[in-house]
């Protein structure tokens, strides 16, 4: 199982800000992620867009970067504060 | 040094508790940023500010401790609002205290350009016609490119 969290706009497109989920076998990195929750989700590729960064246990990761059970993985579109 | 905080805070108090810690230094700059009242001609009812701890904390440390390398400050201070806050209500508070006030102004604006482009929060408008997510702009993202170290670091 791995925790995925849906941050700012994702959140609202998900319609969940986190879940709690069994990784399939053939998915063993962020872009194999990102592409079966889109399609699981019918997201229309919200999870896809460049510019939504992945974190793994709390560091942003370049696609691809692996991913198994356990891990705690953010999707975070662009972040700003202030 | 660094708070985010679910409960509105007094900018004022801030500064008085700053000045105290940093006494003896012969400058003090600080911002006060404000959830707007007005956005896109309409009423802004709620800013709801999202982060993700302790990456957002633990980010902010590290702006900090760049500002400490590149100028001689004595002292620092962020807050930052995080959950929904009302029209005039302070959403952030960056202070520096340094000898002398060049260094203090473009460490705090260094620091504030930081919290708007890159500090790890989500940032949703709610008005009276619905609720939008808001992304810095191009400006912002300008901004923050000023201080791309060239060369000497």
């Amino acid at each position: 199982m791995a925790d995925i969290l849906y941050f700012g706009r994702l959140g609202d497109v998900t319609g969940i800000p986190s879940e709690h989920i069994a990784l399939p076998s053939n998915i063993s990195n962020t872009l194999q992620l990102r592409t079966w929750l889109d399609g699981e989700k019918s997201l229309g590729g919200a999870l896809l867009e460049k510019t939504v960064r992945l974190a793994v246990n709390s560091e942003i990761v370049a696609d691809p970067h692996p991913v198994k059970d356990g891990d705690e993985i953010a999707f975070m579109p662009p972040v700003g504060g202030g | 040094m660094i708070t985010l905080s679910a409960q509105p805070f007094d900018a004022g108090d801030e500064l008085k508790a700053f000045e105290a810690r940093a006494s003896g230094a012969g400058a003090i700059v600080s911002f006060t940023g404000l959830v707007r009242d007005r956005a896109s001609d309409e009423n802004v009812r709620i800013l709801h500010l999202q982060a993700y701890s302790p990456m957002t904390e633990r980010g902010i440390e590290q702006a900090a401790a760049r500002a400490e390398a590149r100028w001689p400050l004595t002292a620092i201070r962020i807050l930052h609002r995080i959950g929904d806050m009302g029209p005039g209500e302070p959403i952030v508070f960056v202070a520096t205290a340094s000898a002398h006030r060049r260094d203090a102004f473009e460490a705090a604006d260094f620091l504030m350009d930081y919290l708007k482009t890159e500090a790890v929060f989500w940032k949703k408008e709610v008005t009276d016609t619905g609720e939008r997510w808001i992304e810095p702009r191009a400006e912002d993202y300008q901004d923050s490119a000023r201080w791309a170290l060239t060369g000497e670091d």
